[in-house]
């Protein structure tokens, strides 16, 4: 296997880009402690109010991320369509085993809103991150 | 051709030294391409996937503990022996040795690991409901939601930090002059968050031993 080595003069070649990854992280990080607080009330209602704020802080930096990565300029876009399609099915596959674990528990109206939105970030932030972090570092040419 | 440097030892070190093999350009075009996913290993994902679904559906009771035990046995299993035992290998190797293992290693890592993590997380939250832990007035309950936060950090490590970093590296590998400068660096990331996950999945084993046992 041939790999360039760490001399000096080897440059990364790495771009600045915008905090995409930081961003998508961030959105997961807190679908998933909206993610715990409502499976620490399982099987009782849990209270909404928290985890709503948290999905929509969730949102708000999923939406963020994507607009950043969206305006940026030279980018390896082929790259990271296919990186991440094959993310999105993988996870749209785990988000919905979820999905059913909870609808076979009988979680039912709002709460199952909540839940389904969570699954949604999860199921985007994941490829978002893995197929940003790929991209990044490939030539766009 | 560059010279690059043994980065264990720090010292310049010919290309042809560190990898053992003809140097020039047609090297790059004899590389075996690296399958990011093994394609191969679909059917087996599929199946596990198949397996819970029906364990969950029909309430299976043999099926989520299966499902639970063996998920996260493997898991447990091979996240301490890649963050204790591979990953301080890992890091003594140079670029060229981590990213040769790494090509062989990281393709399976893609697909065992999420295939685990589905299992054992699903059935979990099936068998801790059957099993009365989630009720408040279990005396379970409160280990139950320490397990959760343990996993929940994990899945946020593995999932922004570790598992992009993985295939940022078999990404990096399948192009015709891989940069081992950058691969390097990813794999330090892997390693370090493969440790970070050993280390927490000790935290993992007292709790479910604590909660078999009462």
């Amino acid at each position: 296997m041939s790999v360039t080595g760490s001399h000096p003069s080897v440059s990364t070649g790495d771009r600045p880009v915008p905090p995409v990854g930081w961003l998508s992280s961030g959105a997961l990080g807190l679908v998933i402690v909206g993610g715990i607080i409502l499976a620490s009330y399982a099987p009782r209602a849990a209270p909404l109010g928290l985890a709503t704020g948290i999905l929509v802080a969730a949102v708000v930096l999923l939406v963020v991320g994507a607009g950043m990565l969206v305006r940026i300029k030279e980018f390896a876009w082929a790259t990271f369509v296919v990186v991440f399609k094959w993310a999105l099915l993988a996870y749209v596959i785990v988000a919905g085993m979820i999905e059913f674990a909870f609808v076979h528990d009988h979680t039912r109206g709002p709460s199952l809103v909540v839940v389904s939105l969570m699954l949604l970030v999860f199921a985007l932030s994941v490829p978002l991150t893995i197929a940003f972090t790929t991209a990044r570092f490939v030539d766009p040419s | 051709m560059t010279i690059p440097r043994n980065e264990i030892k720090g010292r310049a070190v010919s290309e042809d030294t560190m990898l053992g093999a003809p140097s020039g350009s047609t090297r790059a075009h004899q590389r075996e391409k690296i399958q990011v996913v093994p394609l191969a290993g679909l059917p087996v994902v599929a199946f596990a996937v198949v397996f819970v679904a029906l364990s969950i559906g029909f309430n299976w009771r043999w099926g989520l503990m299966f499902n639970h035990v063996v998920g996260g046995g493997l898991w447990t299993g091979i996240d301490l022996f890649v963050g204790m035992v591979i990953g301080p290998i890992l890091g003594k190797l140079s670029i060229p040795a981590r990213a040769e293992f790494a090509a062989r290693f990281m393709p399976k890592m893609v697909i065992i690991m999420p295939t685990v993590v589905m299992m054992t997380l699903a059935t979990g939250f099936q068998v801790a409901r059957q099993a009365g832990n989630l009720a408040a007035s279990s005396p379970n309950h409160v280990w139950l939601i320490v397990s959760f936060c343990v996993v929940g950090v994990m899945a946020a490590v593995a999932l922004s930090v570790l598992e992009p970093a993985n295939i940022a590296v078999l990404y990096e590998m399948n192009k015709p002059v891989p940069n081992g400068e950058r691969i390097g660096r990813l794999m330090k990331r892997f390693i370090y968050t493969a440790g970070l996950t050993g280390v927490m999945q000790i935290a993992t084993l007292i709790i479910m031993t604590r909660l078999g046992s009462r």
